[in-house]
């Protein structure tokens, strides 16, 4: 039951480090709670939904496809989190001029609440798919269910504690720069996942790895390690990457900040909180 | 914004160009039995695409994983997957079975081809 709920705490670990910046990063946000526990049902039922498919995605895209469905849920969330950082960035005058002025809730544009909402959920489908399996091969091959829930719920409740752990650390370190350090956070995260999206290709045998690897820094920090793992989530850190994984990290990372640039320019007049609220249904 | 973002990625995937030599030769098996490798050890030519065949008898699935050779990939209960890797350089790479870690472990051992010794 222990190792169990090691194992749970583990992929818990990797999902709690993205919801906490990316739930640190969208403060101010209206109804920005209930969103996310919308995107976090929706990721659970997507990791049974996989879970349960796992066989079929196997043997697709002759035996690759769980290498392809990765990479594919990657990108898609890493350009769903980009996509939610410039919005925030769009609005984080505003939101930071009310923040000031009522000292609570503020409420911004709302049409992106769902790309949030998405972005939450295929965060939490990829390790919830392999936790959903695992529990589900443990009881068809005969542990007690009581052990398979206990394990579940004491490795996400530890999980969960990390994950409020990283949220409330975030904004009391940073309260003044939150947007900008959950910012830089976001976009290091974003690099890291197509980062892995890359790895995932090459090990499916669709895009070279170019040279492998290009350097070996396991000596220093291993992946194993929790250290070594939560910053291959937070930042993509690889011990031994390809050079195609660092080509795509870097083009990331550039590409993001263009697009920050130039879709969110933070040199913009200052927003009138009335004037930038247009009527939105 | 987001279109930009995903060609830019298509593109990217598209110049680094696909590759599409696939390992022709026989796999390698390793079966998976009560948690552990069986090989543990598996010897292979260095400078090699390598096809591993990790067959899966236990009922609980796995996930075969290893950092020094980048991969990770499950395997359900009572299945097979196979995992490409090389070329690589002589030396010793392990993997192990993340749902398992305190028995499933294993290694790669590659070899210059000439004293390549397969078992």
């Amino acid at each position: 039951m222990i190792s169990f709920a090691l194992i749970v705490f583990r992929e818990a670990l990797e999902v709690a480090l993205i919801l906490g910046v990316l739930v640190a990063a969208t403060k101010g946000v209206q109804n920005r709670a209930s969103w996310i526990w919308a995107g976090v049902g929706l990721g659970l039922f997507g990791s049974a939904v996989v879970a349960l498919s796992t066989e079929r995605i196997a043997r697709a895209v002759e035996g690759f496809g769980q290498e392809v469905f990765n990479a594919a849920v990657l990108l898609t969330a890493a350009v769903l989190i980009t996509s939610t950082l410039i919005w925030m960035k769009r609005h984080s005058r505003e939101l930071c001029a009310r923040l000031r002025e009522i000292g609570g809730e503020v409420s911004c544009g709302r049409r992106h609440h769902s790309v949030l909402a998405l972005a939450v959920a295929l965060s939490v489908l990829r390790e919830g798919s392999e936790v959903v399996l695992l529990g589900h091969g443990m009881l068809a091959g005969g542990t007690m269910f009581i052990d398979v829930l206990l394990g579940s719920a004491l490795g996400l409740g530890l999980g969960l504690l990390v994950g409020a752990g990283i949220y409330y650390g975030l904004l009391k370190a940073a309260t003044r720069h939150i947007f900008s350090v959950t910012s830089f956070l976001l976009v290091l995260l974003s690099a890291g996942m197509v980062q892995q999206a890359v790895g995932f290709l090459s090990a499916a045998d669709i895009v070279p790895s170019g040279i492998y690897p290009l350097w070996d820094t396991s000596w220093i920090l291993s992946e194993r390690s929790y250290l070594g793992q939560t910053l291959h989530v937070l930042i993509g850190y690889t011990a031994r990457p390809s050079l195609m994984q660092i080509v795509s990290y870097v083009l990331t990372v550039l590409l993001v900040v263009v697009l920050l640039r130039r879709f969110a320019p933070s040199s913009s007049k200052p927003a009138m909180p009335k004037m930038s609220r247009p009527v939105t249904a | 914004m987001r279109r930009i973002l995903v060609q830019s990625l298509f593109a990217l995937t598209v110049l680094a160009g696909a590759q599409p030599v696939r390992a022709d030769t026989d796999g390698i098996e390793i079966i998976i039995k009560n948690h552990r490798f069986e090989p543990a050890e598996v010897r292979v030519p260095a400078d090699k695409k390598i096809k591993l065949i990790v067959k899966n008898q236990d009922s609980t699935p796995e996930e075969f994983e290893s950092h020094d050779l980048n991969r990770e990939k499950i395997i359900a209960g009572n299945s097979q997957a196979t995992i490409l890797v090389g070329p690589l350089q002589p030396g010793e790479y392990s993997f192990f079975g993340e749902f398992n870690e305190a028995t499933a472990q294993g290694k790669l051992v590659v070899g210059d081809a000439s004293e390549e010794n397969p078992s």
